[in-house]
């Protein structure tokens, strides 16, 4: 095959249609770049839960040595206080399942969790606390826990964790089906449009494809070109949905959220950088094969 | 060459078959014409050598080729051994009269020097030599035959198929097309012609096979184009 000859089949082909393909980058662009927002949204939801948050629904945070408060006055819990709050919790109905996380295991998963953010260098191992991280049988019995343990000696707080994260999760979720619905009618979109440039590309082009069929020119040759075709312009359209992603990343991310939210840990470019090239691979791929299967319909071989 | 048995062909939501129990045989180097009227099955019968259509029934054999077992990413391969003329020329008017003879060449994915040396080559032979760089708009329709024919030609096929290739032109040009048709013959490609021109078939008495609703009804080695009835 002589890459040449195809090359300027394919400039004549996009150029002719020239709206066409413009309809078909804006649309592949934009479901792309939905559908690459919702991947980092999703990845933003698995950052914020860390290690624990699928495991266990209640924290019972112990007394670190510098903790204040009045359950913690009498400073670091003891040895003995540990083994009796083990022994309370374990005989507990409600409990399924006691964790102890130690100071050290607590900084690693901390600093797994921010790896990406200057919070990571913030603490130190021994400002960590010691923990028990309690899995329950039914997770609304929360409140068992809080009335049991609350104000004892040696228990800095008992947290749930839900409460606190779920709303924010939820919200998070919301916007995910919804980018998700957008994507997919964009997708069809963009689908539908590929179909018709093809369409038309195949009809206005059937002097030539006739002639090749005729002195015999194999249907791999004859298709190539259309195909090769949507390929571009939907590499095009992936090219600005990646642009798109960055930006997002850079400014809603990096320069806007990050500056007024320090608490949260967000998706780091590593995340955005994983994400590229599923983009650019079904940017190309999906308006490829749809090109094929109209071709067999609309381009006799 | 060609060998027909008893081949039909029907096409749906028709309920005359276009072809009926054709049996034939056309061998390597003969010019054979095509007679009949519209809807007699010539274009059906071309278009069975061609493989755009299967027969419904029956055996075609194309250049040794059982065409009902040729798997279809062979047809290109089969195809390339054959030429191809049409009444409508069936050329690029985008493209110079070199380039609509290299595009054909190019498709099949002929080197860059062979098509180079080849355009100028055929275009001689058909005499459109120094003409490679005009468009087909500003030829007549003779001459756009010739490129025509050119294209068909330009990969030296065993067999050049001609649908009707006089139908849009005056008797004189038709004259030098048939001159041309039958010099190709003459370098032993076999030729089989569609046609309604009756004085073209009878100045050349070359065989002549005609066929009538759907059926053969005469087949004749230096035939006329048909009886006075």
């Amino acid at each position: 095959m002589r890459a040449q000859f195809v090359l300027s089949e394919i400039g004549v082909g996009l150029r002719r249609n020239l709206t066409m393909t413009f309809a078909v980058i804006v649309s592949v662009a934009l479901s792309l770049a939905l559908a690459g927002g919702s991947l980092l949204a999703q990845e933003q939801v698995s950052t914020m839960k860390g290690y624990w948050y699928d495991k266990v629904q209640v924290s019972l945070y112990l007394c670190n040595k510098n903790d204040a408060g009045a359950s913690c006055a009498k400073g670091a819990v003891t040895e003995q206080q540990k083994s009796a709050i083990k022994a309370d919790l374990n005989k507990l109905d409600v409990v399924e399942k006691v964790y102890y996380e130690s100071a050290d295991e607590a900084y690693k998963h901390y600093k797994e969790q921010f790896k990406d953010s200057p919070l990571a260098d913030s603490l130190t191992p021994d400002q960590m606390q010691e923990s028990y991280r309690v899995k329950l049988k039914d997770p609304t019995k929360y409140q068992v826990l809080q009335t049991a343990f609350s104000g004892r000696q040696g228990v800095q707080e008992v947290q749930d964790q839900r409460k606190t994260l779920e709303p924010l999760f939820n919200l998070l979720n919301g916007m995910n089906i919804a980018a998700l619905c957008v994507m997919a009618l964009m997708l069809v979109v963009a689908l539908l449009l590929i179909v018709n440039t093809v369409r038309v590309s195949a009809f206005s082009r059937r002097r030539e494809t006739g002639i090749m069929r005729l002195v015999g020119a194999s249907s791999f040759y004859i298709q190539m070109p259309f195909i090769l075709e949507a390929a571009i312009a939907g590499l095009i359209g992936a090219g600005f949905a990646c642009v798109l992603l960055v930006l997002g990343k850079y400014f809603l991310i990096n320069n806007w959220l990050q500056q007024r939210i320090v608490l949260i840990n967000f998706v780091g470019w590593d995340a955005v950088i994983k994400v590229l090239p599923l983009i650019v691979a079904v940017g190309v791929l999906m308006p490829a094969v749809a090109a094929f299967f109209t071709l067999r319909k609309y381009l006799k071989v | 060459m060609i060998r027909f048995d008893s081949v039909s062909k029907s096409y749906p939501k028709q309920n005359r078959p276009a072809l009926r129990d054709v049996s034939l045989e056309i061998e390597r180097g003969e010019f054979v014409f095509l007679v009949g009227s519209s809807g007699s099955g010539k274009s059906t019968f071309l278009r069975l050598i061609l493989r755009e259509e299967r027969a419904s029934s029956g055996q075609v054999h194309v250049l040794g080729k059982d065409l009902a077992r040729l798997s279809n990413w062979k047809v290109p391969q089969m195809r390339r051994q054959l030429g191809t003329v049409f009444q409508d020329f069936r050329l690029l008017g985008n493209k110079t009269v070199g380039e609509n003879v290299a595009f054909a060449l190019e498709v099949i994915g002929k080197s860059r020097g062979q098509i180079r040396k080849t355009v100028p080559e055929v275009l001689d032979l058909v005499g459109l030599g120094g003409k490679e760089d005009r468009m087909p708009g500003e030829l007549s329709g003779g001459e756009q035959q010739r490129v025509a024919i050119a294209r068909a030609f330009a990969n030296r096929p065993m067999l050049l198929i001609a649908d009707e290739p006089t139908g849009n032109l005056d008797p004189q040009t038709s004259v030098g097309i048939m001159k041309l048709l039958d010099r190709i013959n003459r370098t032993g490609t076999t030729v089989v012609m569609a046609t309604h021109d009756q004085q073209i078939v009878d100045q050349m008495r070359k065989r002549v096979i005609e066929l009538e609703m759907g059926r053969l009804v005469r087949d004749q080695s230096r035939g006329v184009y048909g009886y006075q009835h």
